[in-house]
């Protein structure tokens, strides 16, 4: 009986059930904090047709984008994709569909996915491109467009540490989407740097309790650097 | 003389109060965080999760999961806190913030904004912009007032996507600050040294020039 234990003996099993034409939510802003081993999983398995929901989609060779090379991403939902050459190429010449979304709309599609809501008014996108064929209401003299949430088949997520449990503590500006994302997994796959016996970690300190998790694994994490911007000492 | 980005920057900075919390979008206004006055305590947030960023790490400080909305390592600054996506647009979205200051291609007598896309040439995202500029109150846009081939950016109508309807009240170009009332542009103050007939000439939507008009003090 393994209870409340949600620790799985590798990658493979962590995405069993991963089958093509699924949608995949994944937490990560640009490189940081995104699941790095789980997207490699993803390669290694070949799974195609998938729709991809991150705020981001990686760079020409990592992250997310390893997945654009090799043509498994149908449709991406996104707010930014910028630093992508392959992925402009295949949204220019039509192989690669793109719904560019709010930040702040798509953080709130993956929230309200997990918390039962299936749509919610925002002023977001209101009389722009975002807001075309969707639903208009008025409150107190203002126009707010209704957006649907999103629901992941997966969810991939990427936190600090973990107890047995799955509850979750993230790292810094690494926790971004990866809190929405991992409600709003039917299955939610989360990979730590340090996974600690339940009853270890602070309950005052979880940033997701473990309720929402189904499968855990510790993975070991190159944390590739975007933009490296530093100041010399002394200098302010 | 038209306005450098640092100068444009430096005025925008002085509307920047003590007890402030900002958002500075990419570009020119990332630079406003450069003249804070000393004498007052300003927050800048970062929509990835960040109040309180601070200065570029060192290279000993260098930490791949402290980043900015840019995508830059950052450090933290006194006072700081971090938190989810959902929690940074919840600030945004809920008028939280008391200063955004972000770019745009184009802005009209309307006060709707273009920043985001140009169809058939650059499509990136809106990334956070759309909810920065649905969400606050107190916006200035930071652009130059005309493009490279003279060609105006203060128009009576945007021509490319919106960003952002009916949402924009004050524009810092290189030669002019600009307030939007009731569907015209109003010249507040010219940058040192441009002519009014120059601002004039560079503004394709209404604009209404009082006897009012200062000279920006940079």
């Amino acid at each position: 009986m393994s209870g409340f234990n949600k620790v799985v003996a590798s990658y493979q099993e962590a995405l069993a059930g991963l089958e093509d034409n699924m949608t995949i939510i994944a937490g990560g802003f640009g490189l940081c904090g995104i699941p790095e081993n789980l997207i490699q999983e993803i390669k290694r398995k070949g799974t195609k047709g998938l729709t991809v929901v991150s705020n981001n989609c990686g760079v020409d060779d990592f992250g997310l984008g390893v997945l654009l090379k090799d043509r498994q991403i149908e449709k991406i939902i996104a707010s930014y994709v910028g630093e992508n050459a392959e992925f402009e190429r295949q949204m220019l010449s039509g192989e690669l569909e793109v719904v560019l979304t709010p930040q702040g709309t798509l953080a709130e599609k993956m929230r309200a996915a997990g918390a039962g809501i299936p749509a919610f008014y925002t002023a977001t996108g209101y009389g722009t491109p975002v807001g075309e064929g969707k639903e208009v209401r008025t409150f107190n003299d203002r126009n707010y467009i209704l957006e649907e949430s999103i629901k992941g088949d997966f969810a991939i997520v990427k936190a600090w540490k973990a107890d047995t449990y799955g509850n979750l503590i993230y790292r810094k500006t690494a926790r971004n989407f990866n809190p929405m994302a991992a409600t709003a997994g039917k299955i939610t796959v989360v990979e730590a740097e340090e996974i600690v016996p339940a009853g270890e970690l602070d309950p005052d300190q979880i940033h997701t309790p473990g309720i929402y998790v189904d499968r855990l694994i510790q993975g070991t994490f190159e944390k590739r650097i975007e933009q490296r911007t530093i100041r010399h000492s002394g200098e302010q | 003389m038209a306005l450098t980005r640092e100068q444009m920057a430096m005025r925008v900075a002085q509307e920047l109060q003590d007890g402030f919390y900002v958002n500075l979008g990419i570009g020119i206004p990332t630079l406003v965080a450069n003249y804070v006055p000393s004498n007052m305590e300003v927050m800048l947030q970062s929509e990835n999760g960040l109040l309180g960023m601070g200065q570029f790490p060192t290279e000993e400080e260098i930490d791949a999961d402290l980043i900015n909305a840019g995508k830059q390592t950052v450090t933290v600054a006194k006072g700081a806190s971090i938190f989810s996506s959902a929690e940074s647009f919840a600030m945004i979205r809920g008028g939280h913030v008391d200063l955004t200051v972000l770019g745009a291609f184009e802005v009209d007598v309307h006060g709707n904004i273009a920043s985001y896309m140009i169809p058939g040439k650059l499509i990136k995202g809106m990334g956070g912009a759309m909810d920065l500029v649905a969400g606050a109150d107190n916006i200035i846009v930071t652009m130059t007032h005309a493009s490279k081939h003279g060609e105006s950016k203060l128009l009576s109508q945007c021509s490319l996507p919106l960003t952002g309807k009916g949402c924009i009240k004050k524009i810092l170009t290189d030669l002019a600050y600009i307030e939007i009332i009731d569907g015209k542009f109003h010249l507040l103050e010219h940058a040192p040294g441009v002519e009014i007939e120059q601002i004039k000439a560079l503004t394709a939507g209404e604009l209404v020039v009082s006897e009012h008009v200062k000279e920006m003090n940079i």
